[in-house]
């Protein structure tokens, strides 16, 4: 309940998430083939912990498969269970792909005549057919990894002021010219993991220069449990440097501790790992600043959030 | 005419091959043995890219599960060059073995220098293991090595 109220606050305010939020995570049956007949099986699922399908299946509408030749492919035998959503793709060509989901949008608050209102994902049932922004498209999207998750769509019953569904609207472009009190946040996410058919490839790794991107210094798909690996974080193409990073192995109930390390990029914006084990591990960073893209905003969120395989060596 | 000699001598004394290798499969008591994959590769202990000397693997199983399928189970062959192979390759890739021991020749064209020999088995329903051993080209003394549970002695000759 504490937590729920918590997180609306924190989609209304923008503020980062605390770090008890369920996580969305994207869990690869492998990331290494060595030949383009094979598929991978992905399970996709937001919880506390890492990988372990215990709370809600994501919503998998918005994975994106980007193919090393720049095309893209398609998602296949998309199925929803209760705490987890599976999907396969055939990883047809050779090189390094990266499978995933990527969001933009704007998100937060605004009154009109000293009334809440909302800009933003609609949490709770629509009002009805044909009701603005039923679709909300740009706003909300598939839960990120990490800040912006918002983990459970449906609303909280009691602990938490419930906006008038009527208040709620789907893009900045509706907000009412009356408006005041606006407080926008301007949203980008990824949470993406990557499969190396056959010899890796970077085609996939040019930074755009938009927003926070990873660019691999050591390649991901070649992570080995005694070697520390290197990954470059940009913000709008230069260094982010100080950049706090999470880095969580799966199996987290099969341990003491929750193994968490919590990491900082250099100088040059890169982060170095090094690996306690071999595994699937789940890395996370947000970062709020003041620089966003659309002029009726105040703030930009912004969060990456990969999957990453280590193998023994 | 003194080097003509020499040019002759050396040709007569470079042997067809830098040294021979021999890997031990070991025989394994289970009730579901599957012969393993072994790759077989040396790289310049100075850096640089590795030489599959040997692959062993269902080089004729087709379909929809190839016998190249599971090649990255050897992973780290599969990583340092395994996967930029063209295979089958004429003269490395081969049949799988059965336990014993077999003989690798390392090819004269191996560059004189310092490398590290590795042998990496990785079988089905069993497990994978990794055994290397120093090698200096050419080889002048015997070496040897030994896995503990997917491989047996892996030994070095100068012949």
């Amino acid at each position: 309940m504490i937590r729920k109220s918590l997180l609306f606050t924190v989609a209304v305010c923008g503020l980062s998430l605390p770090a008890f939020a369920h996580n969305a995570w994207l869990l690869p049956s492998t990331t290494v083939l060595s030949d383009t007949q094979q598929s991978v099986t992905v399970d996709a699922g937001t919880s506390t912990a890492p990988f372990e399908p215990n709370h809600n299946a994501m919503n998998i509408d918005g994975v994106k498969v980007w193919a090393p030749d720049g095309s893209m492919g398609t998602p296949e035998n998309p199925a929803k269970g209760r705490y987890r959503s599976t999907f396969d793709v055939k990883i047809d060509k050779p090189g390094t792909w990266r499978i995933g989901m990527e969001n933009v949008g704007i998100s937060g608050s605004f009154k009109v005549d000293g009334e809440p209102w909302m800009v933003g994902r609609r949490r709770g049932p629509p009002p009805g057919a044909g009701g603005p922004g039923a679709a909300a498209p740009g706003a909300g999207g598939p839960p990120m990894g990490g800040p912006g998750a918002g983990g459970p769509g449906a609303s909280a019953p009691g602990g938490r002021p419930r906006i008038d569904p009527s208040h709620i609207v789907a893009s900045v472009d509706e907000i009412p010219a009356n408006a005041t009190d606006i407080d926008l946040t301007e949203t980008m996410g990824r949470n993406e993991f990557f499969v190396t058919a056959g010899e890796p490839s970077e085609t996939l790794f040019k930074p755009s220069g938009k927003g926070l991107e990873f660019v691999p210094v050591t390649l991901p798909t070649d992570l080995v449990s005694n070697e520390p690996a290197q990954f470059r974080f940009l913000v709008d193409g230069l260094p982010a440097a100080g950049l706090e990073v999470e880095v969580i192995p799966g199996g987290r109930r099969y341990r003491e501790a929750d193994g968490t390390q919590k990491l900082v990029t250099d100088g040059d914006g890169v982060l170095t790992v090094t690996w306690p084990m071999a595994g699937m591990y789940w890395l996370n960073t947000s970062l709020t600043d003041s620089k966003p893209a659309n002029p009726k905003a105040s703030k930009r969120r912004m969060s990456y959030t990969a999957t990453l395989e280590v193998l023994a060596p | 005419m003194k080097k003509t000699i020499a040019i002759a001598v050396s040709m007569a004394a470079t042997p067809a091959i830098a040294g021979t290798v021999t890997v031990t499969i070991p025989r394994i008591n289970v009730a579901e043995y599957h012969v393993p994959y072994v790759a077989v590769w040396i790289e310049p202990k100075a850096g640089g890219p590795a030489r599959t000397l040997a692959l062993w693997y269902d080089v004729d199983k087709r379909g929809a599960e190839p016998g190249t399928k599971w090649l990255a189970d050897l992973r780290t062959w599969w990583r340092k060059g395994g996967r930029s192979l063209n295979l089958p390759a004429d003269g490395v890739s081969g049949a799988t073995r059965a336990p014993g021991a077999h003989r690798i020749a390392i090819p004269a064209s191996v560059k004189p220098g310092s490398y590290t020999l590795f042998v990496e088995a990785a079988r089905e329903d069993g497990g994978r293991e990794l055994v290397s051993l120093p090698l200096d080209i050419p080889t002048r003394a015997a070496a040897k090595a030994s896995g503990k549970t997917e491989l047996g002695a892996v030994s070095l000759s100068p012949r």
